[in-house]
């Protein structure tokens, strides 16, 4: 058998019966809106822990890390930096978050504002937010998965057959499975994912250099800039590490998936246990990172950086292995695709679609449209996978700079008694609009910061100096009366 | 909603101290650590370090949470 054989079908059984099991998932489960987005507020700490740990390994973190530390050296460190921080912010955040859940029966992101803030357009708007924000994210997991099969291959699949395929078993157990089919599918591929990093974190600076220490002397020597901020950058250098760092730290837990796997949790202390243990997973990112480096030497002239750890694993390693790490890599990319898409349609049908346009859908109407949204999101993301060349970084840091947005709104809605509807809406408008702004005309970094987080900054001060000036309306959290009217219909047999 | 207590609070600002705002001061190659550039020592020692700062800090939070649990009884 040729090597593209081998390492295809190895590859395709892992992505089968991953794919499989999120199908079986649904089992003794019926579907209904509150299954099929939050699991019926059940998981335990195995599950949340899974479901988390699921969606920090992305395709950017495994192609795009790796890739980053190959081409842009020193600033790539900022992935380590936030990711311990991000699980402190969730430590304080998610707790009081899944609590009001459990009260007012919240299963989504703008539920949460709809509630507290009593205004559909204000949680129509972050809703909007929310999916525009994930078409980028979705669309770096489909492109990730077609290099990832394409390389696995050795290009005797084509990246967009790779895709199609890829993202038509995602829809699939979505549609089919929801929250349950993506935790279960976690299992498999963090188990994947987890040996075969380590190991290629390992046996890959041994065989061509002896050894991690030996491997980072060598660098050190040949090239000492590239170990330190800006590396081979002229522009990411400490100011932006910093403002980076403070933005993706605040802004992790505001993207609508990772909002929402908040809800799934039995009881607020898992969630707390899960932030506190978290970091360890976080361990096996520099694994990722020593491959990346390693790349720099021994493939010095790769075209494309997030090429960097696919080739060197293919160069190194018999086909059976690269067909390993191409099932681990197609399955890292389909899960947070699926939980995406699960947000994205969630969003779209409950928070979009419903308040704004037809005030009479019933729950399983919206679930109905929920599913429809899958396949609409999905062809989406294709689309735009196939059809734009814009830089998958660039998307993705303009999606966070956007989600980020959210988080004053999130942060002073738990904690705050004086913050109000209009301070919220003109703080995210103007966030919005100047993230937007510098990212889309170039200017980023501004002046050594991250744009997202002058954005930020600059919202932050919007929502309270607004804030102050307008009349505080009562929470909907302290008058329930109020948050069951504002979430519509269909809730009310839950409270 | 009850605020985080400023235990808690103090106890998570040390890893944001450590990792975020004084890079400056840990970005360098030596001394090496382990075969380890400095600064992916200093982020990976940390990795370590954050979860024993969060346990501390669930440790200010647990009487808190279990007095809270008291009150409201479970509406389930």
């Amino acid at each position: 058998m040729s090597p593209s054989i081998i390492a295809l079908t190895i590859t395709s059984v892992i992505v089968l019966i991953g794919s499989l099991l999120g199908f079986l998932a649904r089992f003794h489960h019926k579907m209904d809106l509150e299954q099929w987005t939050v699991a019926g507020r059940g998981f335990g700490l195995v599950f949340v822990w899974l479901l988390m740990a699921g969606e920090i390994y992305t395709t950017f973190t495994f192609l795009g890390a790796s890739g980053w530390a190959y081409s842009k050296g020193g600033p790539v460190l900022y992935v380590m930096g936030y990711a311990p921080l991000m699980y402190v912010v969730s430590f304080y955040i998610l707790p009081p978050l899944w609590e009001a859940g459990r009260k007012h029966g919240l299963q989504t992101q703008a539920d949460f504002f709809h509630v507290r803030y009593g205004s559909k357009y204000l949680a129509a708007f972050v809703a909007l937010v929310g999916v525009l924000c994930l078409i980028p994210y979705l669309q770096i997991q489909v492109t990730g998965l077609g290099l990832i099969v394409e390389v696995a291959s050795f290009g005797g699949i084509h990246r967009t057959l790779a895709m199609i395929i890829g993202v038509a078993l995602v829809a699939g157990f979505v549609f089919v499975s929801g929250i349950r089919g993506v935790a279960w599918v976690s299992v498999i591929k963090d188990a994947l994912l987890l040996i075969t990093v380590v190991f290629i974190g390992i046996a890959i600076p041994r065989i061509y250099f002896g050894g991690v220490g030996n491997m980072f002397a060598a660098l050190a020597s040949a090239k000492p800039d590239h170990l330190v901020m800006p590396g081979s950058t002229k522009n990411l250098g400490h100011l932006w590490y910093f403002s980076t760092v403070f933005m993706t730290a605040f802004g992790f837990y505001m993207w609508p998936q990772y909002f929402a796997a908040a809800f799934t949790a039995k009881s607020a202390k898992i969630i707390q246990r899960n932030a506190i243990i978290m970091p360890l997973y976080s361990i096996t990112m520099s694994f990722v990172l020593f491959v990346g480096f390693c790349a720099v030497l021994v493939l010095p002239h790769l075209s494309n950086g997030d090429l960097a750890l696919l080739t060197l694993v293919r160069k190194t390693f018999p086909a059976w292995f690269l067909g390993i790490i191409g099932g681990a890599g197609a399955l890292t990319a389909m899960l947070p695709a699926a939980i995406q898409l699960l947000a994205g349609a969630t969003l779209y049908a409950k928070n979009l679609f419903r308040p704004i346009f037809a005030p009479m859908m019933t729950d399983p109407q919206v679930a109905r449209l929920a599913r429809i949204m899958v396949v609409v999101l999905t062809l989406g993301a294709l689309l735009f996978a196939i059809f734009t060349s814009v830089s998958l970084v660039s998307l993705l840091i303009l999606g966070y700079a956007g989600v980020a947005q959210l988080f004053p709104g999130v942060m002073l809605g738990l904690f705050s008694k004086r913050v109000t509807t209009a301070g919220v809406f003109a703080g995210l408008a103007i966030g919005i609009s100047i993230a937007a702004l510098l990212m889309l005309t170039g200017h980023d970094p501004c002046y050594g910061l991250n744009a997202g987080f002058i954005a930020l900054s600059i919202n932050f001060t919007v929502t309270v100096l607004v804030s102050a000036v307008t009349a505080v309306r009562v929470s909907g959290f302290e008058q329930p009366s109020l948050a069951v009217a504002a979430l519509t219909r269909g809730n009310s047999s839950r409270v | 909603m009850t605020r985080p207590s400023t235990g808690s609070i103090l106890l998570g600002l040390i890893p944001f101290t450590a990792t975020c705002f004084s890079v400056s001061l840990w970005d360098r190659i030596y001394p090496m650590v382990f075969g380890l550039p400095f600064n992916f020592f200093w982020l990976l020692l940390w990795l370590f370090l954050t979860p024993v700062c969060m346990w501390g800090a669930y440790r200010c939070e647990v009487p808190r949470m279990n007095g809270d649990q008291g009150q409201e009884g479970s509406p389930r």
